[in-house]
């Protein structure tokens, strides 16, 4: 079934703002185009008096050779669709855009990134500094006109693979002969490194003086990027006062490993199998929101039975994505090995089911543009119904008892503030941590896909926003899931596939898309850029967990280094998804 | 009550303690061996599992289906007297929609007229670069590459298989992967039998 | 492959080993030792980790094989086993890690990122294989592999461990200690230092090219 195409014509920023903002009339574009000078004042209309709240995603685009653009996508958090505002400045540095960071603070480490990678200043931005890349790299990487070390040609295929495909190694053809690129006359001996001296500096803002004049002496502590509990190779850069936590800044892009740069390069299929590599928790989810993102600027019906096996699909990885979750909070807190022990034995048995249909455990790769690639064998699905019927029903409730009432944990975890609702929405927090803030906002409902709409599942919220909340409401997921597989299995249909014939090249018309879905960690979009060519001119992840690690100053800013590692554990944050 | 809850956790720990002891007797009276058997190892990944969920690789293996995708391999039919006649054609659909590029083939061009023959002189797979995604397999017009269920590959140096290493004879096909096997083999017959009788009415048009 | 070779049959024994009945035994005990307790540093990098912490749960449960002792601290660890693609930001860490393992240690490239760059061996940031800078025991192609690939390579390495003779590993020899690696440098892009003097001819030939 398709799902309506957002229309972001409902509000006419046109009247409003005459001569500054025009609406967006290339051929496939839709939204708004705004005067660079007037981009705050519009951005402040568009928050207050339309009441687009949440700032989802800013998006650099290099339109080489002429023009560079930001573009902006803003949603209500009471649903509906959303309203995508762009700026257009000539593409000569320096090229420069108004920082949003005061009308929206979610927006502060996507600025960022857009500078790192395409070389666009944000004037007003207190810190813009590289944040994928280190300080002293050479190049825009996203931009155009920079080419890689190993690049071999703008578009795959590649023409030495065949017909006269005679293997040679990447570094053979690179003069450093390895993944390296330096500028001309470079002299290694007389480079002086970063050594993260400009981390350090934007730490020094949080020194101060006491009324005697006396600078107390603080502290500061780097966890990561190789810590047990960081969750993969995350480093935080944490400034102590005692045991206070003063101040803090996320260092990240340990695992950048280049995916929009790749995925440009990449024809539109050869895309599937890098999101896998997203967030690997969770590659049928990736996979959807790709799909989803393509299809509708393709503009494709999705074959029924495929629209309800990728509910099936999302929803199971969505249940064992917080079966680990849970487990490895347990493991942040403490408790070693027994909750995630048990975690991990029904995510075996989910993985089983994703081994069993896709291949692959972990990298499914199992959805096509239009439907899915293979069907559901019968065996397969009795082993779901048996799961979401008996096992893990009564596994959650086995959960529950384990943990839930648990004195311990309850007095650890009761009380802890995690996020508020409206600093959530202000820095764009997505996913169970806003609805654990009392925010109902679940895209499955507010802008239904695929065939969310046709199940009868309640939104999880939880009013708090506390520790204890924002563990209690995986599990609430966990059951809703359930309750949308139980009917999912039930009321499956038979027939076709997929409503496309299996091709490996497809035509995707000039224009752009953005595909967006609830994922298990939070709102996980793709912003895709066609020309009509068999590559995507621009392909950009907004990942949940990126854009979640924004608050996490807010959120840690006086608390006490203990709760740092059970604060970062409640955003879920993957890291292949948050450096991609 | 404060513990309670504590209490109320330590049954389930408890219990989980019990059952792998009570399981395993279970399995005994019965007269049924829970490992090392492919039906114990069955149980364990069922909704019945319960006790010992641990399936003792190398001893006993967790049984792989049919689509699962490990690397890919070449196929080839064994002719009369062993000779390999390799099923790739040298189309390069499969080094064209390789996500990472990892495929090299190097087309055979006839000696004598130049023109290209549908055999592949060199196929090369980076197994260090390989995603595993199947696309390879998936679009193969000729059934002539299939991934592989073999997973057992680890080596001391760095992985370039040439075709050497990659060919593979269609009797393992059909052996990991014999629902597959046995569809393609239905489809191919069909397309033979289509073909001749093409030919045939063709024939019997150029007859009359 | 040098090492398969050593234990063919075939293979002459060298007069100063042979009757050595005493050491080839020794050697057993040695080696059946630390075979059978090789700590993994617990280090994950991408989405291999995941794998790795499913071959450590109950399903497959390394601990089988002695190796569910995971250390956080590299100082007590024996193994590193690199899961996960290496960036060019995190391969000093990476190195830093590796020097201050103690001997003997060693490393498993699991998975093809670390092996040879994997499928972002294009990208800009990714170092295309661990073994360029860190001597590498064995791979593990796949992508990421499954725990039991995981295991079956973890076995690949016990059979290396045993053929280890006391008389030839390097850590009891004398004189310096096996050198440590260098730290690359984040520059305009990752310098490792013992390239310097390649980098800087190649970057100047590249003026010279482009003068020319």
């Amino acid at each position: 079934m398709m799902t309506a195409p957002a229309s972001t014509l409902t509000v006419d920023l046109t009247q409003r703002f005459p001569g500054i903002v025009s609406a967006d009339a290339r051929p496939g574009y839709s939204g708004f185009i705004v005067e660079k000078d007037s981009l705050i004042e519009v951005a402040t209309a568009i928050r207050d008096e339309f009441g687009f709240d949440l700032l989802t995603a800013v998006t650099g685009v290099d339109y080489f050779p002429d023009k560079m653009e930001v573009v902006y996508h803003a949603y209500k958090t009471t649903g509906g669709p959303g309203l995508v505002f762009r700026v257009q400045v000539p593409r000569v540095d320096p090229i420069e855009v108004p920082s949003l960071i005061n009308v929206y603070p979610g927006a502060d480490l996507q600025e960022r990134e857009a500078w790192d990678l395409m070389g666009i200043k944000f004037t007003g931005h207190p810190d813009l500094r590289r944040i994928l890349m280190w300080e002293g790299f050479e190049g825009h990487p996203l931009r155009k006109d920079w080419k890689e070390p190993f690049y071999e040609e703008d578009a795959k295929p590649f023409k030495s693979r065949w017909p006269d495909g005679r293997f040679t190694m990447a570094e053979d053809k690179n003069p450093f002969k390895d993944n390296l690129k330096f500028p001309q006359d470079f002299d290694p001996e007389k480079w002086t490194p970063d050594n993260d001296e400009s981390l350090y500096q934007t730490l020094k803002r949080y020194t101060v003086k006491d009324e005697d004049g006396l600078e107390t002496d603080r502290i500061v502590v780097n966890m990561g990027p190789q810590h047990p509990s960081t969750h993969g190779v995350f480093r935080a850069a944490i400034m102590l006062d005692g045991e206070t936590i003063v101040g803090l800044k996320p260092v990240v892009g340990y695992l950048h490993r280049n995916h929009d740069k790749i995925g440009e390069r990449n024809t539109f299929l050869q895309n599937m199998p890098y999101t896998d590599r997203l967030d690997y928790f969770n590659s049928m989810s990736n996979n959807l929101g790709y799909a989803i993102a393509v299809e509708k600027l393709m503009n494709i019906p999705v074959a029924e039975r495929a629209d309800y096996i990728r509910v099936i699909m999302a929803e199971l990885s969505r249940i064992q994505n917080h079966l680990v979750f849970v487990g490895m909070l347990l493991n942040d807190l403490g408790a070693m090995y027994t909750p995630a022990l048990y975690a991990f034995e029904e995510r075996e048995l989910i993985l089983d089911i994703f081994e069993a249909v896709a291949g692959s455990r972990m990298m499914c790769n199992y959805l096509r543009f239009g439907g899915v690639v293979r069907d559901v064998p019968p065996y397969v699905l009795q082993k779901i119904k048996d799961l979401v019927f008996d096992r893990l029903p009564a596994k959650t409730d086995e959960f529950e008892r384990l943990l839930s009432e648990n004195e311990v944990l309850v007095s650890r975890l009761k009380g802890v503030k995690v996020l508020d609702a409206e600093t959530a929405v202000r820095y764009s927090v997505t996913g169970p941590v806003l609805r654990a803030a009392g925010v109902p906002y679940d895209l499955r409902r507010a802008d239904p896909y695929s065939v969310y709409d046709r199940f009868d599942f309640d939104v999880a919220v939880r009013p708090n926003g506390d520790m204890y909340d924002n563990y209690a409401i995986r599990i609430d997921e966990i059951r809703q899931s359930l309750r949308i597989l139980q009917q999912a299995v039930k009321q499956i249909p038979d027939g076709p596939i997929n409503s496309q014939k299996p091709q490996y090249q497809v035509r995707v018309p000039a224009g752009e898309s953005y595909g967006r879905i609830e994922s298990p960690k939070g709102e996980l979009a793709f912003y895709v850029v066609s020309n009509g060519k068999p590559n995507p001119w621009r392909y950009h992840v907004r990942p949940a967990s990126f854009v979640n690690i924004t608050a996490l100053e807010k959120m840690c800013i006086g608390t006490k280094i203990a709760d740092f590692v059970a604060l970062l554990g409640m955003l879920d944050i993957v890291m292949g998804e948050l450096d991609r | 009550m404060y513990g309670k809850g504590i209490l109320k956790g330590l049954s389930v720990t408890w219990k989980r303690f019990w059952s792998t002891y009570l399981e395993d007797i279970s399995w005994v009276m019965s007269g049924k061996k829970r490992y090392f058997t492919e039906e114990g190892v069955k149980h364990r990944s069922s909704k019945h599992a319960r006790g010992i969920f641990t399936v003792q690789y190398p001893e006993e293996q967790l049984i792989t289906p049919e689509e699962f995708r490990y690397v890919p391999f070449l196929v080839y039919d064994e002719g009369v007297d062993g000779k390999k006649e390799v099923r790739c054609t040298s189309c390069g659909i499969c080094a064209k929609v390789c996500p990472p590029q990892c495929i090299w083939i190097v087309r055979s061009n006839d000696p004598n007229t130049g023109r290209p023959i549908p055999e592949p002189t060199e196929f090369y797979i980076d197994m260090d670069i390989c995603m595993n995604c199947g696309f390879c397999a998936e679009y193969c017009p000729f059934d002539a590459i299939i991934m592989d269920h073999d997973f057992d590959i680890a080596s001391y140096s760095r992985n370039v298989y040439n075709m050497e290493k990659l060919l593979k004879p269609a009797s393992y096909y059909r052996q990991i992967r014999p629902e597959n096997y046995a569809r393609n083999e239905a489809e191919r017959k069909a397309k033979e039998t289509a073909k001749a009788a093409k030919a045939a009415g063709a024939a019997a048009q150029a007859g009359t | 492959m040098d090492n398969e070779k050593l234990s063919l049959p075939q293979y002459d024994i060298p007069d100063d080993v042979q009757n050595a009945v005493a050491i080839t035994t020794l050697d057993r005990l040695y080696n059946w030792g630390r075979r059978s307790s090789v700590w993994p540093l617990m280090f994950g990098l991408a989405c291999c980790a995941i794998e790795m912490i499913a071959a450590q749960a109950a399903r497959y449960d390394m601990a089988r094989f002695g190796m569910e002792v995971m250390r956080p601290t590299p100082r007590q660890a024996d193994l590193m086993l690199v899961s996960g693609t290496v960036t060019k930001k995190m391969v000093p860490s990476i190195v830093r890690l590796w020097n201050q393992m103690p001997e003997p240690k060693y490393c498993v490239a699991m998975g093809a990122c670390a092996s040879g760059g994997g499928p972002f061996k294009e990208g800009y940031n990714v170092v295309a294989g661990i073994d360029k800078l860190i001597p590498v025991d064995v791979y593990i192609p796949g992508c990421p592999p499954t725990p039991q690939a995981l295991i079956a390579g973890l076995i690949k390495l016990q059979q290396k461990i045993d053929k280890q003779s006391l008389r030839k590993v390097h850590w009891y020899r004398k004189g310096p200690d096996v050198m440590e690696i260098p730290v690359p440098i984040l520059g305009p892009d990752l310098i490792d230092p013992r390239r310097n003097a390649e980098i800087k001819s190649a970057a100047a030939a590249l003026a010279t090219k482009e003068s020319a």
